[in-house]
């Protein structure tokens, strides 16, 4: 029975992660970015939402929508005037740019917010639960693993039913002959940054809501979202999702034989996969 | 006509007969320093002089290698656990324990270059983060050593410290202040064998493989060069040094926590950003770099967190607008290289008049 539970939370948990994941994951697949402040972005967009919860007085979830815009302006700006610069051959400057932004946004939060953790009260659903009859599974925890399932669906419609996902696969596979064809790359990556920055909005407002945050813990949110991508394998969303459920139960069912192991039973379910499916378990793209 | 001409291949440059006679008064005063110096001169030396070390050692890994890594932090933390494992449970002296501290790393550098050599260009360098967290995670489940909460260096194992008293009579100071000069005396010498012993690798044949991977792999691989055997032994290497630089760090600290010595700030952003602001891909670069950061550092002293926004910030500003950073820009209006390993084939005639000179990377 605690083994059914342990799972079924270790699932829902793996919701959080693929949404952590999926921004990542998208900007990954179009330009070829790792966003090393992609953590640190969202634990920014948490602390966006508790300063319109505050200021405004507004439940999280109507916050969140309000963050939305600010958040997609946010990342449209920081790929227009400064990744777009970095974007090439070389990996170092991209990587060392956000990682230089990484640090900025963690100490700027410091200075600004303390070290004291915050959180996001959303009211009484936050300790509402379901009776499933086997388990009973908290609501959050439900609405984040739907949420992950919905915004995996939506951007896959995007990307495949849409002339802007046509834009950015085109992009994706050859940025001249997109470029012959009307297309400016600058523009694309600029909206795609935008658009991961929207998901990164939703991963930080069930962030918030789940537990306490401060300005230090999103490197290792960074850490657990790179785990679910490469876990899933390189531009599969779908399999981005199950490499953060393989992260979710891995954590669970580690803080169940001893609450210490919680994080390293994940990074070991990890390693795991990486020494035996180097590419992952649902390899599509060829890098 | 062409059988009177010879070659030579050439490195050397005045600029560098300079810098070398340079380094050479240098490193004397830096040993002569405790005589005069304040204590907290010492300290603060120890720290520059062992945060140029872990610079010289990131610069080797990603300005030469190719290897961008943000997990050095697990080899300044195994290092430094193993020098206080071997001290607290084989009562081994920590001084001696520092080497042994290296091979650790290299040890552990084995299995960690098997999981993240998997892993191409920035999900290495995710890759690296990962196991620096499975080995923080893991070293805190190490009772011994204090686990989560950490431990300090027992005070007999402190107290007879190899050449402790030897530092106390010379100087006649108190067993604290001998142990800073000690550990001082001890980075001079490990800062001097870093650079000097990268610049001699970079020197070798080996070195030039270096280069060649790093510029262009597929063109170095159909010369006969092994990029991957290069790679290996570039991450052995840092491995190595930065554990032994972990070492020596918490022999001066005396005391240890898992999240103090795997911290990813301390040990790698600060790091990467001394590389990249000072100039990386050169010897020189990490020098200008780790003063830089010494001179934010003291300023905003009293601000928080502040000179590590300003660092960061100022790193990225120059890896937008002079990616190779203060001495690269420095270097290309002058022409100036004090350690160069650029090789310029002279052609001399029969007389001995240098007839050209030709630049060769």
């Amino acid at each position: 029975m605690m083994w059914i539970d342990t799972l079924v939370q270790g699932v829902l948990l793996g919701g959080l992660y693929a949404l952590f994941a999926a921004g990542l994951s998208l900007v990954f697949g179009i330009m070829r970015l790792v966003n090393l402040a992609h953590g640190d972005l969202i634990v920014l967009g948490a602390y966006v939402i508790l300063i319109i919860v505050s200021a405004l007085g507004l439940n999280p979830f109507l916050a969140a929508l309000v963050a939305l815009p600010i958040m997609f302006t946010i990342g449209w700006v920081l790929q227009r005037v400064v990744l777009n610069r970095v974007l090439g051959e070389d990996i170092l400057p991209p990587l060392l740019v956000t990682f230089g932004l990484s640090v900025v946004i963690q100490n700027a939060l410091m200075q600004g917010y303390s070290a004291d953790s915050q959180r996001l009260r959303p009211g009484p659903i936050e300790s509402a639960s379901l009776d499933l009859g086997v388990v009973t599974v908290g609501v959050m925890p439900l609405l984040t693993f739907a949420s992950a399932v919905v915004v995996i669906v939506a951007l896959n419609q995007l990307f495949y039913r849409t002339a802007l996902g046509r834009a950015f696969r085109a992009t994706s596979d050859d940025p001249v002959t997109a470029q012959l064809m009307g297309i400016k790359p600058a523009s694309v990556f600029a909206m795609a940054t935008g658009i991961a920055m929207i998901v990164v909005t939703i991963a930080a407002m069930y962030l918030g809501m789940r537990a306490n945050f401060d300005p230090t813990i999103g490197p290792a949110r960074l850490i657990y979202a790179f785990e679910a991508v490469i876990i899933g394998g390189l531009g599969s969303l779908w399999g981005t999702l199950v490499g953060g459920v393989i992260i979710g139960v891995a954590q669970t069912v580690g803080a169940a034989i001893n609450l210490e192991w919680q994080i390293l039973a994940g990074h070991v379910a990890f390693l795991v996969v990486l020494a035996f499916r180097p590419r992952g378990l649902f390899p599509r793209a060829n890098d | 006509m062409a059988q009177d001409v010879t070659f030579r291949v050439e490195t050397r440059t005045p600029a560098a007969r300079i810098a070398g006679i340079a380094a050479l008064i240098c490193i004397v005063v830096l040993f002569a320093l405790p005589a005069f110096a304040s204590r907290s001169l010492i300290q603060d030396l120890f720290f520059i002089l062992t945060m140029l070390v872990l610079a010289q050692f990131w610069n080797l890994l990603a300005g030469y290698g190719g290897l961008v890594s943000v997990g050095q932090q697990a080899f300044v933390g195994f290092g430094a656990y193993a020098m206080f494992g071997a001290a607290i449970l084989w009562g081994l002296d920590p001084v001696l324990a520092i080497p042994l501290a290296g091979v650790a790393a290299l040890l552990l550098a084995v299995p960690t270059a098997f999981f993240v050599f998997r892993l191409q260009g920035a999900y290495f360098a995710i890759g690296t983060w990962v196991v620096a967290e499975v080995v923080r995670l893991s070293v805190a489940q190490w009772r011994a050593v204090g686990g989560g909460s950490g431990t300090s260096l027992p005070r007999d194992v402190i107290g007879d410290m190899l050449g402790l008293a030897l530092v106390q009579d010379l100087f006649g100071v108190r067993a604290a202040a001998a142990r800073d000069i000690l550990a001082y005396w001890l980075a001079v010498i490990l800062a001097v064998l870093t650079i000097g012993g990268i610049y001699w690798l970079l020197r070798t044949k080996r070195g030039l493989a270096l280069a060649s991977v790093r510029d262009n792999v597929e063109a170095a691989k159909s010369l006969g060069v092994d990029a991957l055997r290069m790679k290996w032994l570039v991450f052995l290497t840092s491995a190595f040094g930065t554990g032994v630089a972990g070492a020596l760090i918490y022999l001066q600290k005396g005391r240890i926590s898992p999240d103090a010595a795997f911290s990813v700030t301390d040990w790698t952003a600060i790091v990467i950003f001394i590389v990249v602001i000072g100039g990386i891909g050169t010897i020189e670069g990490p020098i200008i770099g780790v003063l830089i950061f010494f001179a934010l550092q003291s300023v905003f002293a009293g601000y928080g967190t502040w000179y590590l926004m300003l660092l960061g910030a100022f790193g990225i500003v120059i890896m937008l607008f002079a990616p190779r950073g203060l001495w690269g820009l420095f270097s290309d209006k002058t022409g100036i290289q004090l350690f160069p390993i650029r090789r310029r084939l002279i052609v001399t005639g029969q007389d001995g008049a240098t007839i050209r000179e030709k630049d060769n990377g």
